[in-house]
């Protein structure tokens, strides 16, 4: 695939929430090795965008493409390639941390299953915990199993949903440090925050989404967070009047 | 996807055999509703009560399954995991037939421990037709799973999911009722099945054309 094609590609994209327009027509071009920051305030629409591109979500209208292809041309191909996170831990409490695991590789058929379970769960240093069940972990320890299960299938797309939102200091550096590594090694993070003193160098794309719609769309080879705030109340200030 | 099927039934086995929320919360609820009426029959005549008694039986099963339902909805709204489950590169109707074959498996082991408490004290005897009443059961049960897979996967989308469930359900599962009461009452009466069988053909239609909508519709019900 070339590097010209955009990773991801948002044409239009429209949600509609009976009477009340979540989306008024996405446009946004996505590269490869782009880390996203998704800013907007309460119901700006962030959310749901997150959802439609992890295929949670139907759009009312418009599509998207990866690598340019449909994306719901082969709904369960394109799952494959996306890792998504949340405020939810996805996590099934009376499953042990390894069984967890077990079922979400097995649902993804990861290979050489049992290796990338031990190195995941080294990763967010829940090794020595694997056998117990998750109803007993902390939310932090929680947290990290979620971004080991997260992390498992190797997705080339990876979205964020508020991501640091309730995770414990070790938690969240862990999160800074598998982004960064999910940059360097060429692929592409889409997160979404309200937090305008986001604190993460790899950050080179940002995307302000106001009333369903994109107010601004502007690349950097890096933002300082001050930046992001500029860029926020710019854009936001500007439509509110 | 028959592998991705028996990930997801073992998960939920997993789990029942850990919590025995599920399994529990219907065994007590039919035993009781069995147990109850026993005592409201006690001076019938024995007539009116063989003819009863089948539909009092799967009265017991239907409700103590829609609690089944209800706490198989509560696993995958916990931690949101069936969204963990909608994001997963499988086919969601995999999804729709690994669940309803967890909700078939353990509505249909409570009942099976039910029938022995219900002969005992009904007087009913079993033996002569186990295998025919084995049968409808199993039809009736899978039916009843297979609407109430579906409906609790539009109703955990809902605000009053608990409420929503039986308001839903109920009025679409009721032809496998009556047909498994119809059948029940038959069999046990001593009928063989072959004089039951527009009833029996009602329960195998139901059975197949809601498992074959559901599992094709499920990835709709499913996305908001």
């Amino acid at each position: 695939m070339p590097d010209s094609t955009p990773h991801l590609e948002l044409f239009d994209i429209r949600k509609n929430f009976g009477l009340v327009a979540a989306l008024n027509g996405v446009r946004c071009s996505i590269a490869h090795r782009d880390v996203v920051a998704l800013f907007g305030r309460n119901g700006a629409g962030k959310t749901t965008l997150l959802k439609i591109l992890a295929l949670l979500m139907r759009p009312t209208d418009g599509h998207f493409q990866l690598e340019g292809v449909d994306a719901r041309r082969d709904a369960a191909d394109t799952r494959r390639h996306i890792g998504f996170i949340s405020h939810a831990t996805y996590l099934y409490s009376d499953l042990t941390a390894l069984e967890n695991l077990k079922f979400f590789g097995a649902l993804y058929d990861v290979p050489h299953l049992e290796e990338r379970i031990a190195q995941s769960l080294r990763d967010v240093q829940l090794w020595d915990r694997r056998h117990e069940r998750v109803r007993g972990f902390s939310r932090g320890m929680q947290q990290r199993l979620s971004l080991a299960r997260t992390f498992l299938h190797d997705p080339s797309l990876l979205l964020l949903d508020e991501p640091y939102t309730g995770l414990d200091p070790i938690a969240s550096g862990m999160l800074d440090r598998l982004i960064e590594r999910f940059h360097r090694e060429g692929r592409t993070v889409v997160l979404t925050t309200h937090n305008l003193d986001l604190r993460l160098p790899v950050v080179n794309h940002a995307v302000v989404l106001e009333k369903g719609l994109v107010a601004c769309d502007e690349r950097r080879s890096r933002f300082a967070s001050k930046d992001f705030e500029e860029l926020f109340k710019e854009h936001v200030k500007e439509r509110a009047e | 996807m028959l592998k991705k099927i028996a990930r997801i039934l073992w998960k939920d086995i997993l789990t029942e055999f850990r919590t025995r929320e599920m399994f529990s919360a219907m065994f007590v609820f039919a035993l009781l509703m069995v147990v109850v009426f026993n005592f409201a029959f006690e001076n019938a005549p024995r007539d009116s009560i063989l003819q009863a008694a089948p539909g009092l039986l799967w009265v017991a099963f239907t409700f103590a399954g829609i609690l089944g339902l209800n706490r198989s909805n509560a696993i995958e709204r916990e931690n949101m995991s069936m969204q963990a489950l909608m994001l997963a590169p499988i086919d969601r109707g995999a999804v729709y037939l690994g669940k309803m074959l967890a909700n078939f498996l353990f509505m249909w082991i409570s009942e099976l421990l039910i029938i022995p408490i219900f002969a005992v004290l009904y007087n009913y005897s079993f033996t002569a037709h186990f295998w025919p009443f084995l049968l409808i059961l199993v039809l009736g049960t899978l039916g009843f799973s297979a609407v109430g897979t579906i409906f609790s996967g539009i109703a955990v989308n809902t605000k009053m999911r608990d409420v929503m469930l039986p308001i839903l359900f109920l009025p679409v599962v009721v032809p496998v009722v009556i047909g498994a009461v119809e059948t029940s009452i038959r069999v046990l009466a001593g009928e063989p099945l072959r004089g039951m069988t527009d009833w029996l053909k009602i329960l195998v239609v139901f059975d197949v054309i809601f498992i074959t909508v559901s599992f094709l519709v499920f990835e709709y019900v499913l996305e908001e």
